[in-house]
C-alpha cells in the first residue's frame, strides 16, 4: 500500500518531466523511418520482382512472347543437365575457400598472438590482399603470376627445369580457388585474432602452470572460447564466397566449359547473355534459398551471442 | 603464452617468411609497374631494373583511365555520404530508444546485407531500364547506399552503445534538444567510430563489382569495370596494367590500413569488437 501511494507520489512529481520526455522519445523513435523505407524500397521491391519474373516466359530477345508461365520456370531450371553441375561447383569452391581460409587464418592469427617485433607492419602486410579490388587480385594473378607462358609460377617453374604449368587451362578450379583464398584468409585472420586476444591470459597461464602442454591447452581453453568467433566468420565468408562473381568473370569466365561456373556466374550468363529473364529469375529464387539457409544458422548464432553479452 | 627462446625466434621468422609471401604478389605488381614492357616479360624475372614511370603516365593519362576514377569517387563519396545521413540518425534512435521492434529491425537488416547480389540483379536491370537509371551515377548511388546503410546502422549503433548511459542522462535532465544531444555525441563521443565506419563504406563501394558491371556501360562504369577490361589483353601491356592496377587500389588499400583496428567490427557488423 505504501509502495503504491509513494510511487503515485513521485509520478505526480515527475508528470511534467515525463509528458515532454515522452514526446521528445515518440520523435526520436521516427529516426530510423528514412532509412527503413530506403531499405524496403531498394532490396525488397526488386525481391518481389525476382518472384514475379521467375513466373514469367520471357526472354529479352523475343519481347513480344513473353507470358505467364507459373511455377514452369523452377522444373526447367532444375532439370538443365548444368544445373547440378553448377550447384556442386558453388559448393565446391565456397566448402574449399572457407576450410583453407580459415585454416591458414588460425595459424596466422595464433603467429601474430605474439609480442614480436615488427608486428604492426606484418599485420599490416597480411590484411593487404583483402583490402585489393577483386577484379585486380584477378588480372594480377592471371596475367603476372598465372600466363603460362611469361607468369611468375611458369618462369620458377622453367628456373628448376621444370615444364611451366598452365594453371587456368588446367586446374581451373583450383586456381579459382587459391586466389580467393588469397583474398579471404585475412577476413579469417582477423576475426580470429580479436578473438585469441579477448582470451583471459591469467586462465592461460594457469593452465601452463598446471603442466598443461601447448595442444592441449589450444584444444580445451583456446578453441573453446573462439567457438563463437569461427561460427561468425565461417558464415559470414560462406554468403560472401556464395556470391563470387568478379574473380571467376576475369580468370575463366566459368570455364572450361562450365567448370568453374558457379550460381552467380549462372545466372549472370542466364539474363545477360541468353537474356532469359524468367529462368534467370527462377535461379535467382534458389540463390536466396540457398543464402537464406545460412542468413537463419548466422541470425541464430548472433542471437546466442547478444544473449551471452547480456548476461555477462 | 611462454615459450623458450629459440622456439620464438623460429616462430618469428615463420611469421615474416609468411607475410612476405602473402604480401608478395601486390609487392610484384607494383614492382612491375614499374618496369619497361620488356622487363615485365624478362626472363628470368629480374627483381633489379631501371625503374622507369612511362607506364604511369601511359596508364593514368593516356587511356580515359581517370574517367573510371572520377567515376569512382564521386560514387563511393556520395553513397557513403547518404548512408551515414540516413543510418547515422536510424542507428542512434535503434541505440537509445529502443523498442519492441528494435531487434526484429535490426535482424531484418542484417538479412538485407545477406541478399545475394544475384537475388536482385535481374529485376534491378529491367527497373533500370525502364527509369533510365542505367549506366548513371545516381543507380550506382542507390544500390551501394543500401549495400552500406545494414553496416552503418549496427556498426554506428555499437559505438553509440559504447557512450556511457550517465552522459546521456545528464544532457536529458538540462533539457537538451534533439539535434544538441544529436550533435554532441555524434561529433564529440562517437567521432572516431563515424570515421571508422565511413572508411569502411568507401571500401566496400569502391571494391565493388558485380553490380557496376552489370548496370553500368561506359558513362558511370567505376574503376572496378575497368581493370575487368584486361582480362583479355592477355600478355601484351603487363606494366602498363600494373600500373593502372596500383593506382585504383592505393586509396582504398590506405584507408584500410588506417581503419585496420575497426575493420574487424565492421566486418562483423559490431559483432566482433
Amino acid at each position: 500500500m505504501s509502495e503504491t501511494l509513494s510511487l503515485t507520489t513521485k509520478r505526480d512529481q515527475q508528470n511534467e518531466a515525463t509528458q515532454a520526455t515522452k514526446r521528445a522519445h515518440y520523435s526520436r523513435r521516427l529516426l530510423p523511418i528514412p532509412a527503413l523505407i530506403f531499405m524496403v524500397v531498394v532490396t525488397q521491391i526488386p525481391l518481389l520482382f525476382t518472384l514475379g519474373f521467375s513466373l514469367e516466359r520471357w526472354n529479352l530477345l523475343r519481347p513480344t512472347r513473353r507470358g505467364f508461365v507459373g511455377l514452369a520456370n523452377y522444373p526447367a531450371v532444375l532439370t538443365n543437365p548444368s544445373f547440378v553441375t553448377i550447384v556442386l561447383n558453388t559448393l565446391f569452391l565456397t566448402l574449399n575457400v572457407v576450410l583453407i581460409t580459415l585454416a591458414l587464418g588460425m595459424i596466422l592469427a595464433l603467429l601474430l598472438n605474439r609480442d614480436f617485433y615488427g608486428r604492426n607492419i606484418v599485420r599490416t602486410m597480411l590484411i593487404t590482399p583483402f583490402l585489393i579490388m577483386p577484379t585486380v587480385s584477378a588480372v594480377l594473378w592471371k596475367n603476372v603470376l598465372f600466363n603460362p607462358a611469361f607468369g611468375l609460377l611458369a618462369s620458377l617453374f622453367a628456373i628448376f627445369g621444370l615444364p611451366r604449368p598452365d594453371m587456368l587451362a588446367h586446374h581451373p578450379m583450383v586456381s579459382v580457388i587459391t586466389i580467393i583464398v588469397w583474398q579471404w584468409t585475412p577476413f579469417m585472420m582477423l576475426i580470429l585474432l580479436a578473438g585469441l586476444q579477448s582470451l583471459d591470459n591469467e586462465q592461460l597461464e594457469a593452465a601452463q602452470m598446471d603442466g598443461a602442454s601447448g595442444w592441449l591447452v589450444f584444444r580445451f581453453l583456446v578453441l573453446p572460447h573462439l567457438q563463437r568467433y569461427i561460427e561468425l566468420a565461417v558464415l559470414m565468408e560462406t554468403l560472401f564466397i556464395l556470391s563470387v562473381f568478379g574473380e571467376i568473370f576475369v580468370t575463366t569466365s566459368g570455364g572450361p566449359g562450365i567448370q568453374t561456373t558457379n550460381l552467380s556466374f549462372g545466372i549472370y550468363q542466364e539474363a545477360f547473355q541468353r537474356w532469359d529473364i524468367g529462368q534467370a529469375s527462377a535461379l535467382s529464387v534458389y540463390a536466396i534459398i540457398l543464402a537464406n539457409i545460412v542468413v537463419l544458422l548466422f541470425v541464430r548464432v548472433l542471437r546466442r551471442g547478444q544473449e551471452k553479452a547480456v548476461l555477462a | 603464452m611462454r615459450i623458450d627462446k629459440r622456439t620464438g625466434f623460429g616462430l618469428t621468422i615463420t611469421t615474416y617468411l609468411i607475410a612476405f609471401l602473402m604480401f608478395f604478389p601486390i609487392l610484384w605488381m607494383v614492382l612491375t609497374s614499374f618496369k619497361t614492357e620488356a622487363d615485365a616479360f624478362a626472363f628470368p624475372p629480374t627483381l633489379f631494373f631501371q625503374p622507369t614511370l612511362s607506364n604511369w603516365q601511359n596508364a593514368l593519362f593516356d587511356t580515359n583511365f581517370t574517367e573510371f576514377l572520377v567515376n569512382t569517387a564521386i560514387i563511393t563519396l556520395a553513397s557513403t555520404g547518404v548512408a551515414l545521413l540516413l543510418g547515422v540518425p536510424a542507428a542512434y534512435a535503434l541505440a537509445y530508444y529502443p523498442t519492441k521492434r528494435t531487434d526484429f529491425t535490426l535482424m531484418w537488416l542484417i538479412s538485407t546485407r545477406m541478399l545475394p547480389p544475384v537475388g536482385v540483379i535481374v529485376p534491378l536491370f529491367v527497373i533500370f531500364r525502364d527509369l533510365q537509371l542505367r549506366d548513371t551515377h545516381l543507380g550506382l548511388i542507390i544500390i551501394y547506399t543500401a549495400m552500406n546503410l545494414p553496416l552503418v546502422i549496427w556498426m554506428m549503433r555499437s559505438f553509440f552503445l559504447d557512450v556511457p548511459y550517465e552522459i546521456l542522462e545528464a544532457g536529458r535532465i538540462d533539457g537538451v534538444s534533439l539535434w544538441q544531444e544529436f550533435y554532441y555525441i555524434v561529433v564529440r563521443l562517437v567521432a572516431p567510430g563515424l570515421f571508422a565506419t565511413a572508411l569502411l563504406c568507401t571500401i566496400f563501394a569502391w571494391n565493388e563489382f558485380f553490380f557496376a558491371f552489370n548496370l553500368t556501360v561506359t558513362n558511370a562504369a567505376p574503376v572496378s569495370v575497368y581493370i575487368s577490361s584486361f582480362k583479355t589483353a592477355e600478355g601484351l601491356f603487363w606494366a602498363k596494367m600494373s600500373a593502372a592496377a596500383t593506382a585504383s587500389v592505393l586509396p582504398v588499400v590506405i584507408a584500410g590500413w588506417f581503419a585496420q583496428r575497426q575493420l574487424v567490427k565492421g566486418l562483423t557488423m559490431g559483432a566482433v569488437k
